[in-house]
């Protein structure tokens, strides 16, 4: 049996390490400089930590304990709204932070290869650290409003990372778009957790007690607070029609990218639905509406994705058409499926961002594909674990991508949704469409010249192998009874009361034959059009899809221009001439009329003497009359 | 016998007279006179009493009043040789160097 007070420790080891990260950053900025193994040390070290006190306890879970729960402090009590600093490790937070640490870890492991010479090395390690005890607290926050708060620090780490090198003004507007976009959805996020304390009549505010009363209040309240929620979850996870800052994203260093789209950020929206299934159970509407939401999130982001020349703007829109997939899952109800989806991803999308990093680095910070092609290194490692990325995302078994993705899409074909099965099938012919076309461009399109070797530090790839094994491997965790898996994740997470996939072998098999021949059909496509695609004359970036849809155009036009013409309204008619002058004018009465009593005072002392007699004689004749004399 | 009522009349009009001479004369000394005027249209005030009612309290008052101007006179005096001096003028109007304003 392990100590419950380990659970906090998962939170406060990368929260310490970003604190002492932090402190040596300032000595190194302020006094001398302090090398890059102590911030290495420190940034890497803690997230190990938590991982293995997260594995801890989850070997723990295995001999039989259900639920770790710990509490600190009484945070808030004010009447019945009563919330407690506690956290939660139940099935489903174990299993989330168990990858979460472990891919988080690699990727910081990844990082002291990728920031190395940096100048601002210790402070990448804290904002890092940062993020993912933010990210911990949101997946063992105990209620709501502990959630919140992991919530927005991700959304602050995020801000912080992407506008990493703020010396440039196209990152510090990347950094401000994303969290004004977060902002947006955090804003329906509180409004969710206010609407649902109303709706449930002020209880105690923890999931526990909130999945007990949940049957007490009234559906249509609960309806509008899951949609709240999931306002929220728009936000976090770039869901349509919240997801514009995801590709602008891109302009922070590489790991960031990979943290943010693998462990942290991103799926907290995916977490948030199912840690609220309580909720979502009760309203299949909004479930529904969750699902379409994330059907068409799939589909467009993997239209645009299609005519995108910027690697890792492709593998940006990737992850929002990944996400897509999550939400149908949990939108329906298959939450097992949906976090299934999470945790292959995480690897395979942690693993792909890393070698394009990887890549990046060695064509000194070349991005666009067809340059890159230009000048192509052979990276045997990247250039192979590249692949099982590429593969593993298309949906081609054994890889995890096929699994995960194909239970989603079985998911939505049992519940009746043939809509979305097909939104979600098409989708997975242009996801291995577009990935393999940047695969074939990058490795496979004839160029001129080769270079053959270039200089790959350790800690770049050591933890692309590592994640290689999860990409192949994961799937084999959740293998479906058809091919006489055991369900493991559906049933670890029983916990969530996940909607199971129940239908007969044979329809399942045409089922995944079907995935099978829509991906291979995609990359035969790809095949087709890139394998002999000539690098040196590159695609035009005209057209609507090249262009993303206008929709970035579009949303400055309708709502970043009006924002700042009503606030220039605001600001000039309304608070300078009406506000302004109603107030100040008041003020240039009393100030004029001051002057005038001012001029009382003369200081003239026969002045004062006539104005004693006036007063006297008042106060005479007052009680003269009111004394009746 | 003169009436109570004649005494009051006298010393309302002593004191008018030394209020009015407070509040329309210029001259710093004609001011001081006037004061001097209102407290002994006081004094007569507080003596018709004393007799009228047949107590003596008032008459104490009215020594007090008495020795207390004597004492205020002196320091009166001197202080209007230090204005006069600072400012070589006995027109009160000019003597309002405490004001906040302009001056």
């Amino acid at each position: 049996m392990v100590d419950t007070s380990l659970l906090v420790w998962i939170v406060l080891a990368p929260l310490l390490g970003a604190i002492l990260n932090g402190g040596f950053y300032f000595y190194h900025i302020k006094r001398k400089p302090v090398p890059e193994i102590v911030f290495s040390i420190i940034g890497t070290m803690t997230p190990l930590i938590a991982f293995l006190i997260t594995l801890c306890l989850f070997l723990d879970m295995l001999n039989g304990n259900t639920t770790f729960r710990q509490e600190l402090f009484t945070w808030v009590n004010i009447g019945s709204l009563n919330i407690s600093m506690a956290f939660l490790g139940d099935h489903l937070a174990i299993f989330m932070s168990l990858f979460v640490t472990f891919v988080g870890w690699l990727i910081h492991i990844y990082a002291i290869g990728y920031m190395t010479k940096d100048e601002g090395f210790g402070k990448f390690f804290a904002y890092f650290n940062l993020f993912l005890a933010s990210m911990l607290i949101l997946v063992l926050a105990d209620n709501p409003v502990i959630l919140f708060i992991g919530w927005e620090g991700v959304g602050l780490c995020s801000y912080l990372l992407i506008a990493f090198y703020y010396s440039e003004e196209e990152n510090v507007l990347a950094g401000n778009k994303a969290f004004i976009a977060n902002r947006v959805g955090d804003f329906g996020f509180i409004l969710g957790i206010v609407t649902l304390f109303f709706a449930l009549g002020g209880v105690d505010l923890s999931f526990g007690s909130l999945e007990t009363n949940i049957s007490n209040a009234s559906t249509s309240l609960l309806a509008l607070s899951g949609f709240l929620l999931f306002v929220g979850a728009m936000g976090k996870s770039a869901q349509i029609p919240l997801y514009v800052w995801l590709p602008d994203a891109m302009a922070g260093p590489t790991p960031i990218s990979a943290l943010i789209h693998a462990a942290t950020m991103v799926t907290a929206g995916v977490y948030m639905v199912s840690r609220f299934h309580f909720l979502y159970s009760g309203i299949e509407e909004i479930g529904t509406f969750i699902a379409y939401i994330g059907a068409f999130s799939a589909l467009f982001a993997a239209i645009i994705a299609t005519r995108q020349q910027d690697i890792k703007k492709i593998l940006a829109y990737s992850t929002m058409s990944q996400l897509g997939y999550m939400f149908i899952a949990v939108g329906l109800g298959f939450y097992s499926s949906g976090l299934f989806h999470v945790l292959t991803h995480a690897f395979f999308k942690a693993m792909l961002f890393m070698g394009a990093g990887g890549m990046i680095i060695a064509l000194h910070h070349e991005q666009n594909i067809f340059k890159m092609a230009q000048h192509r290194v052979q990276l045997p490692i990247i250039g192979i674990t590249f692949l099982i990325g590429v593969i593993a995302i298309s949906g081609i078994p054994p890889f995890s991508g096929f699994f995960s993705k194909d239970a989603i899409l079985a998911a939505a074909f049992q519940e009746g949704q043939y809509g979305i099965w097909a939104i979600g099938m098409f989708t997975a012919f242009l996801t291995a469409f577009y990935m393999f076309r940047m695969y074939f461009i990058l490795f496979v399109a004839p160029n001129k010249h080769t270079k053959h070797y270039v200089y790959t530090s350790k800690t770049i790839t050591l933890p692309l192998l590592i994640l290689a094994v999860g990409a192949v491997g994961a799937g084999f965790l959740n293998l479906p009874g058809a091919l006489g898996g055991e369900h493991m994740v559906d049933t670890w997470l029983a916990q969530t009361n996940s909607t199971q996939v129940h239908m007969s072998h044979t329809t399942e098999y045409i089922l995944m034959v079907v995935s099978v021949l829509i991906a291979a059909s995609g990359i035969v496509v790809a095949y087709k059009k890139y394998a002999n695609f000539d690098v040196y004359a590159p695609e035009d970036e005209k057209g609507l899809i090249a262009n993303k849809f206008y929709i970035d155009e579009i949303y400055d036009a309708v709502f970043v221009k009006s924002a700042k013409k009503i606030s220039s309204f605001i600001d000039k008619t309304i608070d300078m001439k009406i506000i302004d002058g109603l107030i100040m004018s008041g003020c240039n009465q009393f100030i004029a009329l001051g002057k005038k009593v001012a001029t009382i005072q003369n200081a003239n002392v026969r002045f004062y003497a006539g104005f004693m007699l006036i007063g006297m004689s008042c106060v005479f004749i007052y009680l003269y009359i009111s004394l009746g004399l | 016998m003169i009436s109570l009522t004649s005494y009051a009349f006298v010393s309302m009009i002593l004191f008018s007279i030394g209020v009015i001479g407070v509040i329309a004369r210029r001259n710093i000394f004609v001011i001081y006179m006037s004061i001097e005027l209102m407290l002994n249209g006081v004094n007569l005030f507080l003596i018709t009493f004393a007799r009228y009612h047949f107590n003596m309290d008032p008459q104490i008052i009215t020594i007090m009043v008495i020795s207390i101007a004597a004492a205020e006179a002196a320091i009166f005096l001197s202080v209007i040789i230090l204005l006069f001096r600072s400012k070589r003028s006995l027109d009160t109007d000019i003597f309002t160097t405490l004001t906040q304003g302009e001056k």
